[in-house]
């Protein structure tokens, strides 16, 4: 069979690999909210969990399929949608097929057609290379769960902040990327200053919710807060990068 | 005789069957291509590309499972570490899920909801790319519009802009050393960027859980 970066056997092959893991998200989707019913939470409020994810995921996601066309320049369809739902993101995929096709004499981006050999190279760089959390998790998830469950019954207020400590923990660390371009700012060249304007635009729209969840009791704001201010932090940044660009 | 097993311990066994599978048919996709299309790998290609790309990211997806399991609980963990992009949509969906149900990360609850949080986001992700896939001709010249492109390209300060205010206003205490530090570092290291962000989220907790334990010590939280 003569070999294409789009040949419908690949779209095939992907397909299958995508289903499997749909199905995996079904499968603990449905054990979760059973689990849910019989502890006693309300329906209702595991439906509004669903939704408020179901919106929020939107716009990363549309982000995502932008991804998938960037790849789809070099490796064609089928393998940037399958890398792309499972385990992958943009920058590792873009890095694995950098290294990759470089090992093999080949220019990311100015790659016209590959063939098969190499394109069997590259998947098994990108697949082998960021393996580990898939199996690692069945490996040491259970210890881990164990030692919080432990620390949880030893004291059980410090858990609470071991927990709240490890999210802030990693929002700090995302708060801080998004000034790492400030440093231009003193010389001058206002796009370091796009991200954390748009972060505060998104702050200041989830500021404004809370304030009208308090006055007004508008539930309904406060579920979907999140997603309200993550799309109206991503529509200021166009025209906050057409200023300072 | 049957063994009655906790919720806790079937999500571990189904967690453990569905990775491994899932890990196999990964690994069968090439295999399947080679098999198809009569190709063999090119074996010097393939060492390089490994070697320049696998210990970097094996490295940290030891970490990221270290520091990522305990927050995204243990049905959530299994989910997002097979269908990726954790920190910058699996995550922030389980934190939002949490706060919106009023319930705490390490109860039976906070389990539930992370997990039905991060399984409908999942299914959410991969409908879209599909029907991104599906419409990819027509789509193209939508999505790569210049005009959308800082829109895009602003996610992750649009995202942690509305979690930061909701996170770090009720742990503000907690909060303070911690983005003060990454602050500071990011502005002064040009080495620290978006490539780099990855790594610095574990070096961020574990800083973050040092200063909290010292101050729960002098009963300052």
């Amino acid at each position: 069979m003569e070999f294409s970066v789009n040949s419908p056997i690949l779209f095939l092959l992907a397909g299958i690999v995508v289903a499997v893991v749909l199905g995996q998200s079904v499968y603990f989707l449905i054990k979760a909210w059973r689990r849910g019913k019989a502890i006693g939470m309300d329906k209702s409020k595991l439906k509004r969990i669903a939704v408020t994810a179901a919106v929020f995921t939107v716009a990363p996601a549309v982000a995502i399929v932008i991804s998938v066309i960037t790849l789809a320049k070099d490796l064609g369809v089928p393998l940037p949608w399958l890398r792309l739902s499972v385990v992958g993101s943009l920058s590792y995929e873009t890095i694995a097929a950098t290294n990759a096709e470089s090992a093999m004499g080949l220019v990311f981006g100015q790659v016209s057609e590959l063939t098969a050999t190499q394109y069997v190279t590259i998947v098994l760089v990108m697949t082998i290379s960021i393996m580990v959390g898939i199996w690692l998790v069945p490996v040491i998830g259970r210890k881990l769960q164990s030692g919080l469950i432990n620390l949880e019954n030893r004291d059980k207020k410090w858990s609470d902040i071991f927990s709240n400590a490890m999210f802030i923990g990693m929002i700090a660390a995302f708060l801080g990327y998004v000034f790492c371009d400030f440093s231009g700012v003193f010389k001058g060249e206002l796009q370091g200053l796009i991200p954390v304007l748009v972060m505060a635009v998104s702050a200041l729209v989830m500021c404004l919710a809370g304030a009208l969840v308090a006055k007004f009791k508008w539930r309904w704001i406060s579920d979907y807060a999140l997603p309200i201010s993550l799309i109206i932090g991503m529509v200021s940044a166009i025209p906050i990068t057409n200023w300072l660009s | 005789m049957k063994k009655n097993l906790s919720y806790m311990d079937s999500v571990h066994r189904d967690g453990t069957i569905w990775n491994l599978s899932v890990m196999v048919i990964l690994l069968l996709f090439p295999l399947a291509v080679a098999v198809i299309f009569n190709a063999i790998p090119d074996w010097q290609g393939l060492l390089m590309g490994l070697i320049s790309t696998a210990p970097m990211y094996w490295a940290v997806g030891v970490v990221e499972t270290i520091t990522f399991v305990p927050m995204l609980g243990a049905g959530g963990s299994y989910l997002s570490f097979v269908t990726g992009n954790i920190s910058n949509l699996k995550l922030p969906v389980a934190l939002n899920a949490l706060d919106q149900a009023g319930v705490k990360a390490n109860s039976e609850e906070g389990e539930v909801v992370s997990t039905i949080a991060i399984a409908v986001s999942s299914i959410v992700t991969t409908l879209i790319i599909i029907l991104g896939v599906l419409l990819i001709t027509p789509l193209t010249p939508v999505l790569n519009a210049p005009v959308l492109a800082p829109a895009f390209a602003q996610i992750l300060p649009a995202l942690f802009g509305g979690l930061g205010v909701v996170f770090v206003s009720k742990n503000w205490k907690i909060a303070v050393a911690p983005v003060l530090l990454m602050l500071v570092l990011f502005i002064a290291v040009p080495a620290l960027n978006a490539g780099t962000v990855g790594i610095m989220v574990p070096v961020s907790v574990l800083f973050t859980l040092g200063v909290s334990r010292v101050m729960y010590k002098k009963n300052m939280l």
